[in-house]
């Protein structure tokens, strides 16, 4: 296998809690390809999104200590390197776009403004250049009417068109990586569907890999090659999506998998997970699942947590009975 | 009226709905005169005695509007809301609203904003209780107790606060407070959309046995098809402040006839590789303020055809129990 364009190795991150530190996401690993799409999936309070954030060092400061452990791209680790470089490739090589186009953009400025922001920052572009760009930019993301709309302010836009600047911006510099942090969550379904579309187009025309982040399986399913489920910190699960989806290994995967409330037919009670997740202070012993866990054994509920073993070619699972059942390790 | 608007009950609908229209004045028009949001459009729909409605429909379609109108919070602009046969719409609506009042609750998304973090759970449980007096110190603190198993908590919650819960615990305690004085009927306005996957599906089934256990007729209002899948009866399809179209559940997911309804569905990511990805819908909601003059779907819609561009279809049914509003299916 060719070298990892991203290399991320035992990332934890710990922030300040009321009784010392707590770790929001503790050693998570994984490899991201060229051109390749990654899903990352977990619900609230799972570190997602902390993790994404950390990989570019956009932790909050202020409650959150410097990430431990590596992130390589493409052989420079992000978590030591000088905040110029890091600067460099925020928003250059690595672009981010979150849930919340309103707030993301700046109301006072037009749209030129701010993707031509990004231009003249990282490629020294003119202001006029920058205006042109920001055209060219617009129509690549499929907004009508690209010159006249790059001249307006963003309360104008509607929450899709405002999310199709946010990935203008983002794919300005034609970044090798976009992290897409629940990009259509605060959208319609039918207005989701354009901007998933529109991001798996721009990911084949520029050759950019893809991050996505979300709690919602289903556009994960139909986003990512490869998925990576969280759950309270950790990574419990990482395999080829087709497999995944085929047959989820680690039961929290499963569950959540059965907690989808179909479309295609009629159960009436919905297959739930039992509990609660535990918040970051006051995580269980052993398994971080295993008080919900309907397959809990007396040894997962005792120290020390379970590894994470590879069932098989790209597949990773952090539950060693399930393995075991399976034919042990490989 | 047609079948497919009627509930199904054999007993009388405890909710009838007709020409339902909400206005609201937005300012002054730059072309003189008050800009007007039409954000309820005429609709029509009826809820039978434990029986769910869902109402499906993306931003700007009008969902909560309804919700909001049906419980007395915002008053209606035209039409008609007749509420366990009483009419609590037009003159002298608010005083015949207000003897059915304690028959009807509502339940709203965010169990946040729902609940005084300042109130302990029980006080927030028994608000309606104190608010309709006549209980007992000990009758009252028995209720609580109650409610509290009744929606899936331990009685000994009662005098904690709601930053002690989670998001989904906050959720079943708002419900308990809505079943307080004894409801028999409950507007749910996305009550599940904000918590996790785990937690919604709690929720979702333990809305379903309260139903079952007391007898409960529900609006469920929702943007998640599928959730309302879970929950409804029957379903009603909202675009742009319309129903667009309503039928029995199995047949509206089963066979949807309006080509808003078939593109909802195509819509949403279903976790499955691989699928056979339907074309993209194009465009976005027209402006309220600005409604186009025939079909609200004209601009979006696969299907146009040039009677759609200034003729607004009816809602008309198109099979038993099962009606759409869309030209396509005029001719049938």
């Amino acid at each position: 296998m060719t070298v990892p364009l991203l290399q991320v190795e035992d990332l934890t991150v710990e922030f300040r809690g009321d009784a010392g530190w707590l770790r929001a996401v503790e050693g998570v690993s994984f490899t991201l390809g060229a051109q390749e799409s990654l899903g990352l999936v977990g619900e609230s309070g799972s570190g997602k999104s902390v993790t994404a954030l950390s990989l570019l060092r956009l932790h909050a400061r202020r409650t959150t200590r410097l990430p431990t452990g590596r992130v390589l791209w493409q052989g420079r680790d992000l978590l030591t390197l000088p905040e110029r470089e890091i600067r460099a490739v925020r928003g250059g090589e690595i672009a981010m776009i979150f849930q919340d186009p309103m707030t993301s953009l700046n109301p006072v400025l037009t749209i030129a403004d701010q993707i031509g922001e990004t231009l003249r920052i990282h490629q020294g572009l003119d202001r006029a250049a920058a205006r042109r760009r920001a055209v060219e930019l617009l129509d690549l993301v499929r907004i009508p009417d690209a010159g006249r709309r790059v001249d307006e302010y963003p309360h104008r836009l509607s929450g899709g068109m405002r999310q199709r600047v946010m990935i203008a911006i983002a794919i300005a510099c034609r970044p090798k990586l976009l992290i897409a942090d629940e990009p259509t969550t605060a959208l319609d379904v039918t207005i989701q569907a354009q901007i998933l579309e529109l991001l798996r187009d721009l990911q084949a025309e520029l050759g950019m890999s893809v991050m996505l982040i979300s709690h919602d399986l289903g556009l994960i399913a139909e986003f990512a090659e490869r998925v990576i489920v969280m759950y309270a910190g950790q990574v419990v699960e990482q395999a080829p999506a087709a497999e995944l989806f085929d047959r989820p290994i680690h039961p929290y995967a499963e569950g959540l998998l059965r907690a989808i409330p179909s479309l295609d037919d009629d159960a009436v009670r919905l297959s739930t997970i039992p509990g609660n997740i535990p918040d970051p202070g006051n995580r269980p012993a052993g398994c971080r699942f295993g008080p919900r866990c309907g397959y809990a054994e007396p040894a997962c509920r005792a120290a020390p947590p379970p590894p994470i073993l590879a069932v098989s070619a790209g597949r990773l699972v952090r539950c060693p009975p399930r393995v075991a059942a399976l034919g042990g390790p490989s | 009226m047609s079948e497919a608007l009627s509930a199904a009950a054999s007993e009388g609908p405890i909710v009838q709905v007709r020409d339902l229209a909400k206005t609201f004045d937005v300012g002054r028009s730059p072309k003189g005169g008050r800009l007007l949001l039409r954000a309820v459009n005429g609709v029509s729909f009826e809820v039978g005695r434990e029986e769910t409605l869902g109402l499906v429909g993306e931003s700007g379609s009008g969902k909560s509007t309804i919700g909001r109108m049906l419980v007395g919070l915002l008053p209606a602009s035209e039409g008609e809301i007749r509420l366990f046969g009483e009419t609590v719409t037009g003159p002298g609506g608010r005083k015949r609203l207000a003897k059915v009042r304690r028959r009807l609750q509502f339940v709203f998304q965010d169990p946040h904003a729902s609940l005084d973090p300042r109130m302990r759970v029980s006080d927030s449980i028994a608000e309606p209780i104190d608010i309709a007096g006549g209980f007992s110190r000990k009758d009252r603190a028995d209720r609580v107790a109650e409610l509290l198993e009744m929606v899936g908590l331990s009685a000994s919650f009662a005098e904690r606060f709601p930053h002690e819960f989670s998001g989904g615990q906050r959720q079943r305690i708002v419900i308990a407070r809505a079943l307080a004085l004894n409801p028999d009927f409950v507007v749910c306005d996305e009550p599940v959309s904000s918590l996790d996957v785990s937690m919604q599906a709690q929720i979702v089934n333990l809305l379903l046995d309260l139903q079952d256990r007391l007898g409960l007729s529900y609006l469920f209002i929702a943007h998640d098809l599928a959730v309302v899948r879970s929950v409804s009866r029957r379903v009603a399809v909202l675009y742009a402040g319309e129903v667009v179209e309503v039928a029995e559940k199995r047949r509206l997911y089963a066979d949807p006839k309006h080509p808003y309804t078939r593109a909802l569905l195509a819509a949403v990511p279903r976790p499955v590789v691989g699928r056979e990805r339907p074309p993209v819908i194009k465009g976005e909601v027209p402006s309220l303020l600005d409604r186009p003059p025939g079909c609200s779907l004209f601009a979006r819609c696969p299907h146009a055809m040039e009677r759609c561009r200034n003729e607004p279809p009816r809602l008309r049914e198109i099979a038993p129990g099962h009606a759409a509003a869309c030209h396509l299916h005029d001719a049938a």
